[in-house]
């Protein structure tokens, strides 16, 4: 069955061990998280997770079920077949050296990209966008020289409710 | 009213109707062991916290019941792991307290402390660690609920010896706990399509398993397969959750199952699965099981349908309301089976039973282990709770001792514990003590928790242990002498303790038989004294346990053994 990324909303109750259960669970039986989202929604005892894991349907199904089982889990959707909208946000920072420093001005000059910090050496970037928006950015800026990155994950929400 | 946190905890174990607990005392838990030396609670003192565990898990299969435990923060509570393993692998409800250092202390490697939450966390169904005492009474209630409802399970309980002193109001009327739903209710569709299935197939078998047991649907399920005239398998788990003395009974199927169970599920069109996971010890390989047939599942947990077999009509519900749900309609539908219907089915069932049936052969002069179990049967009538080890004596009770009431075969299925059977059968004795309890074991398996002589001795628990003696650890010399040419690497357990004399040692009776003619009264004998007993029976050393099929082989592939097995 073919496999692809499919990203899965679980609402839980803010317990202080319900990621360990929840990567635990996932771990304990094989499966890979391949990026993870929590925090707290609205409400202060409910928490938000949003990950995405590769696998086959039939995969992707049963690690639903998994998630099911745990006593803390309160819902489990996955977004990949429904309408939903998929955010992620990037910070990157590359050194101004002499030799890149104008393409790279170029560059976030073309794309419009967020500079949060400008300094002589460097500059830090913060790129938000969907999946391909964020596979653009990194393919452009790879080649200028990345000396750190950090991403969230993506987060998304679903719109069919 | 203010009380204490040990106070708290006996009104709440009073609260759920807790009548016993098997536990065993230590520093983090002194000041609820104190408490309990004021209060009427029935407490078993084991020998090691694994016993307790199983004795709980026992006494829970018994009675359908929740099993309690308590023991002590660090090994204490590593202890009980290999015994919330085995239940959580059988859906067993418990719930298991353990002690822990105080909260302040937490993370600092005190003295007998442990995460243990951390380390159950995959083999219980959900665990707790109580941080302060207002959480206490709530997060027990909460507990007992989720290991009882839904897919049952083990549910442990961490408790800080600080929480445990500290007093709060305690007012059981008003405890909330969150809405925890687990039972699906099966849409009114899938009963008509179960139904249309069920009247166009010519060859329908149900397949029962413990599920069934958990749920209390055994009279249902025998009510519907009765009716209809449809022939029913099980799973080890499932035995005793339909007639064993009905001829529609083919016994256990799986690698050690009947061959006319293993023929019936594969040439059966319709395979009704009730209460089951579909275990690998049952498929055989996946590919060919039932492929012949329209598979129907049906189960309380959503996270067994596909997970090794592929079904047609998955139905997602408590065994028990569905088969009521499918009994109802077809009632409803005036649903009439025509005798000649089955005719052909039942008819080739019946010569596949006459062609291979479940045999041994007693002759001459050595004890053979199935003579021993058909002979308790016999002289139980078959009225009693059979608890096993793990292994060969385990496979010998499914084929040769009959059940026919759920509840009473206990035994560890999923995990394969060794050592569960003599705690086991001292939890079920608590609940049953005029019922016949007897452990069947094995010569490797009763060692692992052979200390629990003392608990039964010490509180006169007259369970009987069953022991077929065969200086092997039998089952894994099986498989070194079919599958790795009689290379017997350190499965010889000929170097013993004399079991006669050792139960002696504990204060228990022990008996012994070497011939097969003393094998009556010594069972006799052991069965009618007022006081546990171990009976020591030396059987067949290299006796094998068939018919078997062979790990990743079709489960129509059976091997019989040699055809003096068999005739």
């Amino acid at each position: 069955m073919e496999k692809k990324e499919h990203i899965i909303s679980i609402l839980v109750h803010n317990k202080p061990d319900v990621l360990a259960r929840i990567a635990g669970t996932l771990g304990g039986k094989g499966y890979n998280i391949e990026s993870l989202c929590v925090n707290a929604t609205t409400q202060y005892e409910i928490s938000k997770i949003v990950m995405t894991t590769v696998g086959s349907q039939e995969t992707v199904t049963r690690i639903e079920n998994q998630l099911r089982r745990l006593v803390d889990v309160i819902q489990v959707d996955d977004l990949t077949n429904v309408e939903s909208i998929h955010r992620e946000l990037i910070l990157v920072l590359l050194n101004l050296t002499a030799d890149k420093k104008e393409q790279i001005k170029k560059a976030v000059d073309t794309n419009k990209w967020k500079i949060i910090v400008s300094a002589d050496t460097y500059i830090i970037l913060e790129i938000t966008g969907d999946q391909s928006q964020i596979d653009f950015a990194l393919a452009r800026l790879e080649p200028l020289g990345i000396a750190d990155i950090t991403r969230t994950g993506i987060i998304a929400l679903n719109l069919e409710n | 009213m203010k009380l204490k946190g040990t106070q708290i905890l006996f009104k709440a174990l009073e609260e759920e109707k807790v009548d016993i607990i098997f536990g065993y005392p230590g520093g983090a838990v002194l000041d609820i062991y104190d408490q309990l030396y004021k209060s009427d609670m029935k407490h078993i003192l084991v020998r090691h916290e694994q016993g307790a565990v199983h004795a709980a898990d026992g006494y829970a299969r018994a009675t359908g019941k929740v099993g309690v435990c308590l023991v002590t923060s660090g090994p204490g509570a590593t202890n009980t792991v290999t015994g919330i393993a085995t239940a959580n692998m059988d859906s067993i409800p418990l719930v298991v307290f353990t002690g822990q250092v105080p909260t302040g202390l937490i993370g600092n490697d005190a003295f007998q402390e442990c995460d243990i939450t951390g380390i159950t966390r995959p083999c219980t169904k959900h665990n707790f660690l109580v941080r302060s005492i207002e959480d206490l009474a709530p997060t027990i209630k909460e507990a007992f609920h989720i290991a009882r409802s839904g897919r049952p399970g083990p549910v442990l309980i961490d408790l800080p010896k600080n929480v445990m002193v500290a007093e709060t109001e305690y007012d059981p009327l008003n405890i909330k706990i969150r809405n925890y739903e687990a039972a699906y209710k099966p849409a009114p569709k899938k009963m008509a399509n179960l139904f249309e299935m069920l009247t166009s197939a010519k060859r329908p078998l149900i397949m029962t398993g413990g599920g069934v047991i958990l749920a209390k649907a055994s009279a249902l399920l025998t009510q519907l397969a009765r009716k209809y005239q449809i022939p029913v398998t099980g799973t080890l788990m499932g035995l005793g959750s339909f007639p064993g003395s009905d001829p529609l009974w083919l016994g256990m199927l799986g690698m050690h199952g009947t061959y006319y169970a293993n023929m019936a599920i594969s040439h059966c069109d319709l395979l009704i699965a009730v209460g089951v996971r579909f275990d690998d010890r049952v498929t055989g390989t996946i590919e060919t099981f039932a492929a012949n047939a329209k598979i129907v599942h049906i189960d309380i947990d959503p996270s067994s349908i596909n997970k090794n077999v592929a079904v047609d009509l998955p139905i997602i519900g408590d065994t028990q309301a569905v088969l009521k749900d499918l009994i109802k309609f077809m009632d409803e539908h005036n649903y009439t089976y025509e005798a000649s219907q089955r005719q052909e089915w039942l008819g080739q069932i019946a010569e596949w039973k006459e062609k291979v049936p479940l045999t041994y052969c007693q002759n001459g002069k050595v004890i053979k282990p199935q003579f021993v179990i058909e002979t308790l049967h016999k002289l139980t009538k078959g009225d009693a709770i059979i608890t096993t080890e793990v292994g060969q004596n385990q496979m010998w009770t499914a084929q040769f001792f009959t059940f026919d009431n759920p509840n009473t075969f206990i035994s560890s299925g999923g995990l394969g514990t060794m050592g569960f059977g003599l705690p086991a059968a001292i939890g079920v004795k608590c609940a049953f003590p005029d019922k016949h309890v007897v452990d069947i074991a094995g010569d490797g398996s009763i060692q692992m928790n052979i200390q629990e002589l003392a608990t039964a001795a010490q509180y006169k628990i007259n369970v009987k242990i069953v022991l077929l003696n065969n200086g092997y650890l039998g089952m894994v010399r099986q498989w070194q002498e079919l599958f790795y040419e009689k290379r017997y690497s350190h499965t010889d357990m000929t170097y013993a303790p004399d079991f006669v004399k050792l139960a002696e040692a504990f204060g228990v009776v022990g008996l012994r038989a070497t011939k097969p003619e003393e094998v009556e009264s010594i069972l006799k004998q052991g069965l009618s004294l007022d006081c546990p007993v171990l009976m020591d029976f030396r059987v067949s050393r290299e006796e094998c346990v068939y018919p078997m099929v062979h790990p990743g082989d079709s489960i129509s592939n059976m091997s019989l053994g040699s055809r003096e097995m068999i005739n």
